[in-house]
This record gives structure tokens, sequence and C-alpha cells, in this order.
């Protein structure tokens, strides 16, 4: 009998890990288990599937030769004797274990956001699943105004879907100003005007203390008692990585659940990736790290590559959603590490076109940037950043193309 | 005076030219004019071309064999008896030590098509050895196994370049006609004045980029990811071909799932192509009424080179550019004869016609026409790099014949490869010149070249065509068919070898009907009478043939009859009746008609046994070699407009020589600044195989973390000293266009003396050359 890897989900981590896998050469039997009732698909797409862009059916993603389960929750493991167990009460035996159950949105402590029963409340979604997109998009259809709670990348997104949709949207978020985890204040104001243009407001500083409603969404309160209507609502209030499994199993389990570079948990036999995967501190939570950390996987399990190590990842924040076009990675907000006087700020501002555009150097090293508006040089500058190559004094070059040298 | 009509020694296009014979007494026999009306040039001609009958001149050449009687000797004249008799003896000698297959032989993609056949024959039939391959193998094998995944059917373009003008939107892929094929550069000149959009793809900003109305520059290995953002964002913008897709194609589902792997911003981080531009790309590309993917080297030289160009042809079949009148995905081919040498029997692994060699139909039928028991033929051998890979070792290939290439130059990591040259117990070279690997042989025979003898040959068209003799060559020079048909002889094979280039085309005719790649409706006379004929080209209609041949009927190259009044030099064969202008399978004459030939393919259905284009669900992956901390730069190949491939030929020429005297490094204005090199001073770029030194061009047409060397030269400058010989598992296709480097400045003096780069640097002393001026070490 071939050898069997289990892998626990089947999102775009498993998905990728999957088609590696086999495209890699590699021979064991692989079985996704999937909670949901489809086969994986490209969770990037789903801001763009309600619009309407993408057909829901069209953003399926390769998983190689991989056995895929629907369905099927697996709800406990047994390291030691390499088995897992089913919903249904099914038992299947594994010889590596492959948790890559991804994350939960985050629910925030609102009052009224559940109705009695225990379900959210009606018209309250979170943008998680392509189940999400098809609710989203039935209910604005008859929606006459949207609010946002959230005003992070996965926020932003939402908003400029369902404004594109026709609808006035309402973004409210605590922070200082939006994204403020890969934007700094300049950037995250250009943002706003931006979305301003295309009918969405922003309430910053600000937090929704209450959802209002009878059975159904009718507005949301916030805390400084301003009431928002709204017959939609969705919840953007980050995600959180989902560990029950691991943790039951016994694995050692911080934020996420840790693993080493070769993305071993902390069992034999079991390995973690993608937005469950907790690498040097760090949980990520975007797919770029999450498909490294696949294929470094993949190379390991199918023999191509037993030596690879997964060392960690330089993310870049890349937000393209029409006219809404940003790129970030790094320390942008240089306010933050002021205390450091070694740091070198360049900046580019540009208030006809409303472009916006940042370097942070040490030394002649680029250490955080920000596109936006104009990502003509978005090639060069992630290139550098990614490759980590020392720059010449003065690189204008990566902010603009034209007669930069 | 008289004047003969012929065409180029050199490129894939096989421009027509004419040869004049020049008073007694002038340094060459003839010289080249002008011969306007053959339609893929119009009588423009390159510089190589114009000065093309400097080599017949006996001054550059070879005329007379020669032997090297040690190891380590000197190369003596001796008369041809001698010469084959040591050939003849060496070959097989060594297969009486070591078996059949311990005797290999190496061809050419310049060789005409009769020289291609009658060497796989005598491989097969005369050595019986599996071991053949050609060089071929380094320019056309991924577009050609990339062409037969999707289409059942490989030949360069499906239509004839005069086509491309009436194209609304052309995509070059890695393709620099402006420097590889100047002639051809009309046709996209005419393209963009009669509308149509070109779009260049290219790490560099070529001469043909400049013309392009979008130039995109992602670095060298990462055209596969771009093809599946492209097609990402086609079925993003709702802009699919959903009625061709469903009547035309298979594999689609699949594809889509491939592209949705690859989303614009994940495209654009491993591209650097900004998402805009992908948008404009794909927008003027999916909304053009006509279109077309050309690609050429630049994609296809890569471990992946098989799946990029199935996923240029997978934007095509989406968009339904494929199949239909001034649509298609087509290859820039690259050798005189790449075309048709890899369809008759040049390769490990097929048979004349575009056959198989381990079905048994094909090996049945291609016995038969050689008068041979098919369970006596060889099965598949190594390809080009394996077996150059294996000469002198254990198991592997201890004799070499080797006709029109020199591998000493061109063939990836090149200073080991030069190594196992010198471990054969035995090497002949047949050549015209006396090429760095002729220098290594033990037999050289000097071959008759292409104005000297008659023969065809198959251009990037798949338009079969005649170069026909001019001028008789020197004294003490044979035509490689003789020397087959002598060798074939001691080798006791009495019959079979003729030396008469028309016969053994006959026979060829005759090996190849029913094959995919049908030649026995092609006659020399017609080929004379037609401006070339489109291969497939059954001898009779309806019989044989392959499923791909249902194209139209017009000539092709002359299809500017069919209603455009600007043709220039366009015959107006297409409509002028009884050459089948409407003839799906072969003319409207009726029965008894000729098969008019196919310049257009898929017209009705494609050559795969259910007619349907089938898509290819392909991923990207990286190069086999990325840059790292030791090597943090890409070094990308190519050519230069005065000198072709090896350069065994245009070196000698003077003029061209001029033109081009040597190799080059070209690099970044800001690169030079961190190394602190100006023009025109040594760099040493090395690899984990080799060294190379060449004089640094400094120009921003070049990406900074992207050096370029052309390939046409031996000695310290040889860029495939450092190129790296990973495998396209699919085409065994070696990675000439991408690989790690390092480059510092070389200090004076290290040009003329260093090492032939020859020399394995794996033990290379760690930052011997560094300059040590910046804090991490300057060199890069």
């Amino acid at each position: 009998m071939n050898a069997r890897i289990a892998v626990v989900g089947a999102g775009m981590a498993a998905a990728r890990f999957a088609q590696q896998y086999q495209e890699l050469g590699g021979e064991a039997e692989v079985t996704l288990y999937g909670v949901e009732p489809r086969a994986p698909y490209n969770r990037v797409l789903l801001a763009d599937v309600l619009t309407g862009r993408h057909d829901p059916e069209a953003i399926a993603l390769p998983a190689g030769a991989a056995l895929l389960r629907t369905g099927a929750e697996v709800v406990a493991l047994d390291p030691a004797a390499r088995t897992l167990r089913l919903s249904s009460g099914e038992r299947a035996g594994y010889d590596d274990l492959v948790l890559a159950t991804g994350a939960n949105p985050v629910l925030p402590p609102i009052r009224g956001l559940r109705a009695p029963g225990g379900d959210l409340l009606a018209g309250v979604r979170a943008l998680h699943t392509l189940a999400d997109c098809r609710d989203l998009a039935e209910a604005a259809a008859g929606a006459a105004r949207a609010v946002v709670i959230g005003g992070g990348v996965l926020g932003v997104s939402a908003a400029r879907a369902l404004a594109a949709l026709g609808l006035p949207v309402e973004i409210v978020h605590h922070g200082p100003h939006l994204i403020e985890r890969q934007l700094d204040a300049r950037a995250g104001a250009a943002l706003r005007s931006a979305l301003a243009a295309l009918g969405v407001e922003v309430h910053l500083r600000n937090r929704a203390r209450a959802l209002c409603g009878d059975g159904r969404i009718k507005a949301v309160e916030l805390a400084d008692g301003r009431p928002l209507a709204a017959d939609l609502v969705v919840l953007a209030c980050g995600v959180r990585p989902r560990t029950g499994l691991a943790h039951a199993a016994g694995l050692l389990v911080r934020t996420g659940v840790v693993v080493d570079d070769r993305l071993a948990a902390s069992r034999p036999g079991v390995f973690a990736i993608g937005d469950c995967a907790e690498h040097r501190g760090t949980v990520h939570g975007l797919s770029g790290p999450a498909w490294e950390q696949a294929d470094v996987l993949a190379a390991r399990l199918s023999g191509a590559g037993p030596d690879r190590e997964y060392t960690g990842s330089r993310p870049l924040a890349r937000l393209s959603a029409g006219p809404l076009e940003y790129a970030a990675f790094g320390e942008v907000d240089e306010d933050r590490h002021r205390a450091d006087s070694g740091h070198h700020v360049l900046r580019l501002v540009d208030t006809t076109r409303g472009s916006y555009k940042k370097l942070v150097l040490r030394g002649d090293r680029l250490v955080g940037g920000i596109l936006l508006g104009d990502l003509a040089t978005v090639g060069a500058l992630t290139r550098a950043y990614e490759r980590d190559e020392p720059l010449p004094e003065d690189p204008l070059h990566l902010l603009t193309t034209r007669g930069a040298r | 005076m008289t004047t003969t009509d012929t065409h180029c020694p050199y490129c894939s296009l096989q421009c027509g030219m004419r040869l004049r014979t020049t008073p007694a007494g002038a340094a060459v026999p003839v010289e080249v004019v002008e011969r306007p009306r053959f339609p893929v040039n119009l009588g423009a001609l390159c510089g190589k071309g114009r000065s093309a009958a400097a080599l017949l001149g006996r001054a550059a050449r070879l005329t007379v064999p020669l032997v090297r009687d040690r190891r380590r000797g000197e190369l003596r004249e001796v008369s041809w008896d001698e010469a084959l008799d040591r050939v003849a003896a060496g070959l097989s000698g060594a297969a009486e030590r070591y078996g059949r297959d311990a005797v290999g032989v190496f061809g050419g993609g310049g060789l005409t098509n009769e020289k291609a056949y009658l060497l796989g024959k005598f491989a097969r039939v005369a050595l019986r050895t599996a071991n053949i391959d050609y060089n071929g193998r380094f320019c056309m094998s991924s577009a050609a196994a990339a062409h037969r995944r999707a289409f059942g059917i490989d030949r360069g373009l499906p239509f004839p370049m005069a086509d491309i003008a009436r194209s609304g939107c052309v995509i070059l892929v890695g393709a620099n006609p402006a420097e590889t094929m100047p002639p051809a550069l009309r046709h996209f000149r005419e393209l963009r004045e009669n509308g149509g959009l070109l779009i260049v793809v290219d790490p560099r900003r070529t001469r043909t980029a400049e013309l392009a109305d979008l130039h995109l520059q992602p670095p060298p290995g990462t055209d596969l990811a771009l093809a599946l953002g492209l097609l990402h964002l086609v079925i993003a913008d709702g802009r699919l071909d959903k009625d061709f897709i469903e009547e035309r194609t298979t594999g689609f589902e699949a594809a889509r799932a491939s592209a949705m792997a690859h989303w614009p911003e994940r495209v654009e981080r491993l591209t650097g192509v900004p998402v805009a531009q992908l948008r404009e790309a794909a927008g003027m590309f999916a909304d053009a009424e006509t279109g077309m993917v050309l690609t050429a080297r630049g994609p296809e030289q890569h471990s992946k080179g098989t799946d990029t160009v199935s996923a240029w042809i997978n934007l095509c079949l989406a968009t339904g550019k494929a199949g239909r009148r001034y649509s298609g995905y087509g290859c820039l081919t690259g050798q005189g004869n790449g075309q048709g040498g890899r369809e008759h029997g040049q390769k490990a692994d097929q048979l004349p016609g575009y056959r198989s060699i381990e079905d048994p139909a094909a090996r049945a039928h291609v016995a038969a026409v050689w008068g041979v028991d098919p369970e006596r033929l060889p099965r598949s051998g190594r390809s080009a790099y394996e077996l150059l890979d294996c000469l002198g070792q254990e198991g592997g290939v201890r004799a070499l014949l080797l006709m029109g290439s020199n591998p000493v130059v061109s063939a990836p990591r090149a200073g080991h490869i030069t190594e196992r040259l010198r471990s054969l117990d035995f090497l002949a070279v047949s050549d015209l010149v006396l090429s760095e690997t002729a220098e290594l042989a033990d037999v050289v025979l000097p071959s008759a070249q292409w104005a000297e003898e008659t023969g065809t040959t198959t251009n990037l068209e798949g338009r079969v065509i005649l170069r026909q003799r001019a001028v008789a060559a020197p004294p003490g020079v044979r035509s490689d068919l003789a020397v087959l048909s002598g060798l074939a002889r001691r080798l006791g094979v009495e019959r079979g070898f003729s030396e008469d280039p028309e016969q053994v085309f006959e026979e060829l005719r005759r090996a190849s009907a029913g094959g995919q790649a049908d030649y026995s409706g092609i006659s020399y006379d017609r080929i004379r009478a037609e401006d070339g004929v489109f291969w497939p080209c059954p001898a009779d209609d309806g019989s044989g043939g392959s499923g791909g041949r249902k194209g139209d009927g017009d000539t092709g190259g002359n299809g500017k009859g069919d209603g455009d009044t600007s043709g220039t030099g366009g015959k107006g064969r297409g409509g002028s009746g009884g050459n089948g202008a409407t003839g799906a399978t072969g003319g409207t004459g009726g029965p008894g008609a000729p098969h008019p030939g196919t310049p257009r393919l898929f017209l009705d259905r494609f050559a795969t046994p259910d007619g349907r284009a089938r898509f290819a669900a392909v991923s990207h992956r990286p190069a086999a070699e990325e840059p790292d901390a030791d090597y943090p730069l890409f070094l990308t190949t190519g050519r230069v407009v005065s000198q072709y491939q090896s350069g065994a030929q245009t070196r000698r020429v003077p003029e061209l020589e001029r033109a081009a005297p040597g190799p080059f490094v070209e690099l970044h204005p800001r690169l030079a600044h961190r190394l602190g090199v100006a023009e025109g001073e040594l760099l040493a770029v090395t690899s984990r195989r080799g060294r190379a030194v060449a004089p640094a061009r400094v120009t921003e047409s070049i990406r900074p973390d992207t050096v370029f060397m052309p390939f046409h030269w031996g000695g310290a400058g040889r860029a495939n000293s450092l190129t790296n010989p990973a495998l396209d598992p699919t085409s065994r296709m070696p990675e000439f266009k991408v690989c790690a480097v390092r480059v510092e400045r070389a200090g004076s003096g290290r040009a003329g003396n260093g090492p032939t780069g020859s020399g394995p640097t794996e033990s290379e002393r760690p930052g011997s050359d560094r300059l040590g001026s910046g804090p991490t070490g300057s060199a890069v």
C-alpha cells in the first residue's frame, strides 16, 4: 500500500500543497478533508466574486491528484496512533498529517451580533467563504445601505466590492487610519479619499457598539452613540488561526500551531502550513507565505527536496481593487521607530494624480515601502525588498519610472 | 553571367536570394543579389545573407580532409579515401569494442532535409545505433513538444509569415527579430501600419521591443507565470471565447484552475510586471478580432520551456485565436532547417515524416522503404545534451560522427562538453570551416556548402523550399551526402545511400508518406514552380496524410492574392484558381489534381484524434537555478545581428566580424555603477559551471538584475561556459536562457590570457577577484 498523507483542510494552502506534491512526483496517496461542501477555490478572489467579476465556479484551484473529501469535518486527531476521526464517526489512518485548517473570521464582541438561537443576525456576514459571498450578494441586491465593520485590508476590499454593486457603504474602524498594519497615516488618508470618491464613507477611531434590528439588521450603533442605518453588515475584524483540533490533540499551540523550519509541529508525522501555522513566532495570514510553506512541505514530503526548509517570508500587502491600488511591505510607519535614527525616508506625493509613495531605508537596504495609486515601479521595488538588494544612495528609480536612474 | 534562384544559408526564414556568377578571377565565384518576389522576404536581406558568398572563397574554408595521427598530434592533410577509411574504422572499432550504441551521430539544424534524412538513415541502418540527435534540440524542441501536446502536430508557424501583418494583435514572446531575423521585421511593421497591435515580452528593451505598442519586461524564467496571469485576466474580465472553447477544444477547466492559481497580484510578484500592464496586455490581445502569439528561444530554452509555450497556447485557445485565419500560436524557429531537420529522422525519437520511432506502424513503414527488417531498427536514443554528456563515459558513446554543428561553442556547460568531446576514442567532424569542435577531431571532412549543392529545407512556415546549386564546389570538397554514401559503403551497406539529392528526396517523399510531415506530394519541380510547398502535402488526394492537413489551399506566402491590392510581390496565386484556393483536403480540381499543400493548418480541425486542440494544465515553477547570495544575478544569452549561432561561419566573414567583433556583457548603468565599471572594461562572469570574460556594454535597455551575453564566440568570452544544462522533462531542452551568475571586474589583462572558459570553477577561490569596495563586497 502506498503511504497516505492526510491534509486537514481544503483551502488555499491545502490545494497548493496537493498540487505541488503531485507536480514534484510525490507518490503517496493524498486526501484533503474539507469542511466546505466544495472543491478548493481561491479565497483571494472572493471580493471579485462578490462584484460578479468572477463566476463562483470559475475560481476553483488545482489540487493535483488528491482525493477530495468535501463536507468532511475532522473532529479529532490521534498523533500517536496516526489516525483521525471525522464528525461522521469515520476513522482514517495516515502516515503524515498536514494541518491546513486555515483561520476563522473574528467575531467582535458587539451587542446584538447574534439573533436568538445563536446564529448571526440576518443580514450580517463575514466575507470568508463562497457561501458568505453568495449570501452577501443576495442581501446586497435588496439592500439600501451597507456598513463594514473593520477598516483593515479585508474591510476595505469588501467595502469597495459593495460600492461596486451600487450600494452606499460606511466603514467603521477603531484605528487612527485605515489599514494601519500595512499603511502609514498619509497613505491611509489617501486611501480614504479614494474610497470617498467611490461612495464609501469612513468612520475612524470608532467602534460598533451594538447591532440593532428585530431578527434582521437595521442599524449599527457606534460607540459615540451615533446610529448608522444599514440593512447589510460585513464583519471584517480579522481572522484567528483555527487551532482547536491541534490543541485538543496535544500539539504545541500558541497563536497558531507551532512549527519549525521543516514545518513540523510538535509531534512526529504532523505538519502545519498556511494561516493556522505559527513559524518563528509569526502567523502570516496571507496567501503568499502560505504557498511558500506549501511548496517547501511538498518538496520535503515528495522527496524532491527532502532538505528544503522554510525560513520565513517577506510578505507584500497588495490591494488591487478597481481604482484602489496599493502595495506595501515592511516597516512603513517611521513614527513607530523614530528613536531609530538609522532610518532614511523618501516620499513622493502627487496630489493631482492622487498617488503616494514612500521608501523607508536603513543603510543601503530597503526596510519598508508603500506605493499607492501609481504602481509602475512595483516590480523593481518588491524585488529589491524580497532580495534585500543594496541600493544606490538615491533610489528614486524605485519610486518613479520617469527620469530616474 | 548566369543567375540561380536559391535561399540564404542562415536562419529559418530561408530568405529568397539570387546568386549571380562573378567574372573569372574574382575572390568568390558568385555574388548575392536581390530576388524580389519570394514572399517571405520580398528581396530584403540582412548583412549575413548579403555577405554569405564570402565563405565560398578558399581563404576561410576547408578544402582538404585532415586527420590526426596521435591524440595530441597535429592535423595533417590526407586523401578522401584515407579520411573515410579512418572514419569507418573509428566508428566500427568502437561498435565492436563497446557495442553499436557506443557509436553516436550528432547532426545539425543547418543540414538540408536530404542530409538530415540520410544521416538518420545512416545511423539506424548502417551504424544501427540508437544514439543520434542534433543541435535543433537546443532550438525548437520545447515549442515542438508544446505544439504536439496542443495541436497534435508540430510546425513552426501554422500560417505563412505574410499573415502576421493581417492580424489584429501579435504578442512576441522572447523574440527579437530586429536582431535575429531582420527581413522578417517588415511583417511586424506592416502589422502596425495596418492598425494591428504589437506586444513584446522581453527582459531587454530590444530594438524589437522599441517597435511595440506595449513592452513587458519580466526577468528571465518567468514567462510561464506571465502567460498564466494573462489567461487569468481574460477569464476575470469575461473575455473568453466560449463558443470556440466549447466547439474546438478540450481541457479548459483544468487550465482555468491553473490560471486561478496565478492571480494578477501574484503574477506581478513573480514577474515584476505591474498588474496595470498585465491588464492592458490581456485587453489588447483578447479584444482584437484576430491575434497571434509568437515565441522564440526566450521562453523556450528553459527547463520549463514546454510548459511555458503551452501556457501561451492556452491564451490563444481561450480567446479563440487559433485555427482561424490571421490567428494562432507560432514558433519563430531558429536554424535554417531546424524545422525540416527534426521531421526526417535526425532526432533520437523520430523517424522520417515526423513519425515516432517507438510506434510499430511507423517502424514498419520506414523499414519497408529502407528495405530492412523493422526489428533491426534501433529504439529511441539519448537527447542532444544527454548524448554529449555521455561521450567517453562508461556505457556511453565512444566514437562520434558530427555534422554541421559546433557544440564546443553552442552546448550548455560548454567547458564540460569540451572535456567530454576530448575524452572520445574517436571524433569525426564534417564542416565547411575548421570550427572549434572540428579542431578537436581525429578526422575533419571538408564539406560543400549551400551554393555548391542542391537540396531542400523547410522554413519556419513549414514551407519546403529548394536551394539550388549555383557553382561547383572547389576540388577537395565533398557533399555530406557523398560522405554518408562513402561511409555506408565502407561499413558494408552498398545500397540505399545515394549521393544525388533529388534521388534522396524521392526516397524521403516515400518515407514521409502518411506521416504527419507528409512530403510525398512535393517535388523539386513543384517547389520551383510554386515558391515552395507547405507540408503536409500528400501525393494523392484522400490517401494517407495527417489529420492536421485540413487547411485552406491557397499558397500562403502568396496569399495576398485574396483581395489585397497592396501586395508587394505577391503573385496572387491564391486566387488564381486551379491550386485549390478552397481545398480543405486537397484541391478543387477533383480527383487527380495534386494536393495544394497546406499554408494554413487547423482551419477546420486540429491534428488531434478528436480534431480538438488541447489545453494544458500547467503551473509556474522557478528556474532550475535562481539567483542567491553567491550568484546574485540572472544571466541570459542570445544573439546579435551580425553573427549566427556558434559563429563558425559568420566570424570568418570580414564585414560581419567588423560589425560584431567579439563577445560582451550587457549590464544596466546602476549595476555598472555598483561594480565600479565603465563601458568597455573587462568583466568576469562566473556561474557554478564556469567563467567567461568579456568587456562591459552599459545600457539602460536591460533589467538591473540581469546581464546578457551573446553566445557566438568560443574562448574566454564563451557565454556557454556559464549556462545551465538543466533539462526540460518533456523536450530535453537545456536552460540556456537563465542561470545565476556573479559579475566582477576582471582586472586588466584578463581577457586576452584568461582561461579559455573551459576550466571548471567549482573550486575557484572565493572572492579572488572581488573589488571589496562596498561593505558587503561589490561583486554581484
